[in-house]
């Protein structure tokens, strides 16, 4: 049996569904890894696959496979699930008209291992200039993904996309202290912001030069991009989702409209940036990007819907699925964009008499993130004392709640900056944050 | 395996290639999984995987291939030499093992794939009941994986091993709510090859659904520094975290710094202090027979009598740093080149009771099961899923979950007691350099540590 989507749909429909929907993906990617600022290796992934959903009798079934040639096994597998599956309350979508958005560069698809090779070379002579003892791990990676989704209601969809994403992360160990630097940019060009991750390695580095002492108190914290990127956008945005909304696990829950944070703050979520890496022209199931506003002015916009949560829910999709090929989709935000606001990051660290600035905080990914809870070990932070950076902090935990936390910003910074190419952000200045140390 | 790629296919395409080591490795995963959130079987699916790697050796550089499409293994191969070439600038450096011609048996105890899916979603749908049937509880979350892995590996130096596993993953999660405050409560829990440990779990529904709901009306711990007693889930999980990934020698072998601090004959705890890994302990979900490089599993000492005398080993950081393989290398799948990983990671058993180890704690916390962990090597953290306090040598009041941190070379030292009660976890997975989850087991008695830095959520 052919293994192109139009068998295996028809294959599906013999079978008795209802609707079906094929899923296909390829992905050729080439990453090169420097390791202790020296060239390690050279990688290639090549990867295919098909995913399968059909409706049976009102149910969702699902399979997917890397092999070859397993269509009949494939199609056998989705039937044989559906009558345990989920009741369906989704109608594949039919083809439609998708936005541009320009994801793909042809010199990014061609581009050279040695070109990646002597960016990451430039990143670790950047940032040992700095710091000529600094042990260097860079990994420069260019993917090229096609994915294709056809469905039974005629629904059919592809598009390639390029990324180029490099990354530097940097060592020094003195006795047993341990300094970890890093930063990085993604883009589906060429064009990458090497400069600033040299210069934002820099000024970490330099920061770090001297230590500071932090005591167990409520002090005000400010978070650059970086620790923004890194603490606060996974809690905040998991609470977007219309699957958590819609399952009573969001605070956000019934608050639509409702003005819950600080009334300068605003945030969307948008695949349609031209030239980020989590930009595409329609979803994982098919459905056009857009931009969807999250909170305007302190007020909650929207949630975040995939087709089946939307028909639970009795809303419509906001092209927010997002599939591996071993999963259903399932609802994700792509770039997320905070509005920039009107103080410098000087005028945030001049005046502040005792705080913290929290680069990146270890382990903030845990405990009950539902809630928007965050907390984590100090990894990269500074003191400021009386309006200056005065040393590095170690041995401390910021915590505190992200919905709380953004009703009482102090300011928001006016320079905005793209972390890892998927969240655009300036720094945040919260009032009061709790801080544990062990003074 | 031998319907995708033969034997003699896989063995031809690692003649004739002119590079100092070449290894193939094929990995075919059959899965299913089950995800609910609330009343909702949210997702019930079945997944096929077959894939391979090469992954080459030149003048001390290394090429890496991936592929799904099982054609043209040669032509991977020589891509991987070249890449290996073009970044080989010094000289190859591997441990010698000896090749190993074996095809290891499947460990199975109750084989889940003789179990039905209707039968797999009735034992869940009852979890699911009873903890929505606690009062309270808002939402609940179930994750249910198993799958069946077979990995052949082969490589120039005449080696060639097929290896089968099962593993069995559960999550349960439940979610009480009220007005804008959350608490979760959550079990996890794995096994190799035993879907018996599935059907053991009706009272751990109902306990982690009250827990969920007790939790809305308990106080957060004022933070600062206490003595805490861990229970042997979460001390496993500071093993793990705290030591074992610094034990990896991967991380020490081209820092020369990093070297000198972790010296074998130094001192990292107490007399009573001993850490131990190794793949060789049995049927646990950090067990093997041979690691992704073909390497017999070992049983390693890496603290004895509280002094550093070993690490974890790949063939490569081995003969850098002139030790002994352990057999750690270890790939997620068939996507990842094999890097040094744990395995079954414990503490020792010491002679204390629970009674004991809290009798003379005046204000301390007791710290249960686990959220998650995470290391920068000097510093760790790791979050507690319940918390109590201590008072006067008594287990007093719950507390909102707690999140606590420390610096390695000082928490090691401030174990001060173990308990005689040591078990293993298998609930947990290891990330590391992208490849997350990797099967691990951690295993630990109750410990006390004086001076720990404990923050709030």
């Amino acid at each position: 049996m052919r293994s192109d989507p139009d068998s295996i749909l028809s294959a599906a429909r013999a079978s008795g569904a209802s609707q079906a929907e094929v899923y296909a993906v390829q992905t050729e990617e080439t990453p090169v890894r420097f390791e202790a600022n020296r060239l390690k290796e050279i990688s290639a992934r090549h990867t295919s696959g098909v995913a399968v959903r059909v409706i049976l009798d009102g149910r969702i079934g699902f399979a997917s496979s890397t092999r070859p040639g397993d269509v009949e096994d494939l199609v056998q597998a989705a039937m044989e699930t559906a009558p345990f599956g989920p009741e369906a309350h989704l109608d594949f979508p039919a083809d439609a008209a998708v936005p541009e958005v320009a994801v793909f560069d042809a010199a990014t698809e061609a581009l050279s291992a040695d070109s990646m090779i002597a960016t990451g070379q430039s990143l670790i002579d950047g940032a040992r200039s700095v710091e000529p003892e600094l042990l260097c791990d860079v990994s420069v990676r260019r993917a090229v993904t096609t994915a294709t989704i056809s469905n039974s209601n005629g629904g059919h969809f592809t598009y390639s996309g390029t990324s180029l994403m490099a990354w530097l992360h940097g060592t020094l160990v003195r006795g047993t202290d341990m300094l970890f630097v890093g930063d990085g940019d993604a883009s589906c060009s060429t064009v990458l912001d090497l400069d600033e991750i040299t210069r934002s390695v820099s000024r970490q580095i330099e920061h770090s030069r001297r230590t500071a002492e932090v005591r167990t108190a409520e002090l005000p914290v400010i978070f650059t991009p970086i620790g923004v990127a890194e603490a606060l956008v996974a809690p905040l945005t998991l609470a977007f989702s219309g699957r958590m909304v819609y399952q009573g696990q969001s605070p956000l829950g019934g608050r639509l409209g409702e003005e819950v944070y600080d009334t300068r703050f605003s945030v969307a979520e948008d695949a349609t940036v031209p030239g980020r890496v989590a930009s595409r022209p329609f979803d994982d199931e098919g459905v056009p990007s857009r931009r969807n506003p999250l909170v305007k002015n302190g007020a909650v916009q929207r949630f975040l819907y995939d087709l089946q949560t939307a028909g639970l829910a009795g809303a419509q999709s906001t092209g927010s699925a997002e599939r591996s090929l071993a999963t259903q989709p399932a609802i994700s935000p792509t770039s997320i964009l905070i509005e920039p606001g009107e103080t410098t990051f000087e005028q945030m660290v001049a005046g502040v008499r005792e705080g913290l600035i929290i680069e990146e905080l270890m382990g903030a990914g845990q405990g009950n993130v539902m809630g928007g809870d965050f907390s984590g070990n100090v990894l990269l932070g500074y003191k400021i004392e009386n309006g200056e950076i005065v040393g590095r902090v170690k041995d401390a935990i910021v915590a505190g709640n992200v919905h709380e936390a953004l009703s009482r910003l102090a300011a928001i910074g006016s320079e905005a900056r793209w972390v890892g190419g998927t969240i655009h952000t300036p720094p945040l200045w919260f009032e009061r944050l709790t801080v544990s140390a062990r003074a | 395996m031998s319907d995708v790629l033969p034997r003699d296919q896989v063995e031809s395409a690692l003649r004739g290639h002119n590079a100092d080591y070449v290894e193939v490795r094929l990995d075919d995963t059959s899965s299913s999984r089950l995800v609910y959130r609330g009343r909702e079987l949210e997702e019930i699916g079945r997944t096929r995987s077959f894939g391979g790697n090469v992954r080459a050796l030149v003048n001390g550089g290394w090429g890496f291939v991936s592929f799904n499409n099982p054609a043209g293994l040669k032509g991977r191969v020589a891509e991987a030499v070249s890449q290996a070439r073009h970044v080989g600038a010094g000289k190859s450096d591997l441990a010698r093992v000896e090749p190993v011609v074996d095809v290891v048996p499947l460990h199975i105890v109750n084989d889940p794939r003789g179990v039905p899916l209707a039968a797999k979603k009735g034992v869940l749908d009852r979890y699911n009941e009873t903890m929505l049937s606690v009062d309270g509880v808002t939402s609940t979350n179930i994750v249910y994986w198993d799958g069946h892995k077979r990995v052949v590996f082969a490589s120039s130096e005449g080696s060639y091993i097929e290896q089968e596993r099962i593993d069995v993953v559960s999550r349960l999660a439940a979610t009480a709510r009220r007005n804008g405050d959350m608490q979760q409560c959550s079990h996890s829990l794995g096994s190799l090859g035993d879907f018996a440990y599935i059907q053991e779990l009706g009272g751990t529904a109902r306990e982690i659904a009250e827990r969920a709901v007790e939790l809305l009306n308990a106080p957060y711990a004022k933070p600062g520094t206490y003595t805490v007693v861990l229970d042997p889930i979460l001390a496993g999980v500071f093993c793990h975290e705290a030591f074992g990934h610094l034990s990896e020698a991967d991380h020490v072998y081209e820092n020369d710094r990093l070297k000198e601090i972790m010296v074998l004959g130094r001192r990292f705890g107490q007399q009573h202090l001993n850490i131990v890994d190794g793949a060789a302990v049995p049927d646990l979900r950090g067990s093997f027979k041979y690691d992704d490089e073909g390497t017999p599993a070992t049983k390693a000492d890496l603290i004895r009598d509280g002094v550093l005398v070993g690490r974890l080993h790949s063939r490569e950081t081995a003969a850098r740093m002139g030790e002994k393989p352990t057999g750690n290398a270890r790939a997620l799948d068939y996507r990842f080149p094999p890097i040094v990983r744990m395995t079954n990671t414990y503490i020792e058993s010491g002679d204390t009771s629970f009674e004991d180890l809290i009798a003379d704690v005046a204000e301390g916390v007791y710290c249960k099961n686990w959220f998650g962990g995470t290391t920068s090597m000097e510093m760790f953290t790791f979050s507690a899923g319940e918390a109590y306090m201590i008072r006067n040598g008594k287990i007093a009041e719950l507390v909102r979950p707690v999140k606590l941190t420390g610096n390695l070379f000082t928490t090691l030292m401030n174990i001060d007691a173990l308990g005689n009660d040591m078990d293993f976890n298998q609930g947990g997975g290891c990330g590391k350099m992208g490849q997350m989850p990797l099967p691990v087991s951690n295993g630990s008695p109750h410990i006390r540590i004086r001076e720990c830095v404990v923050g709030e959520r």
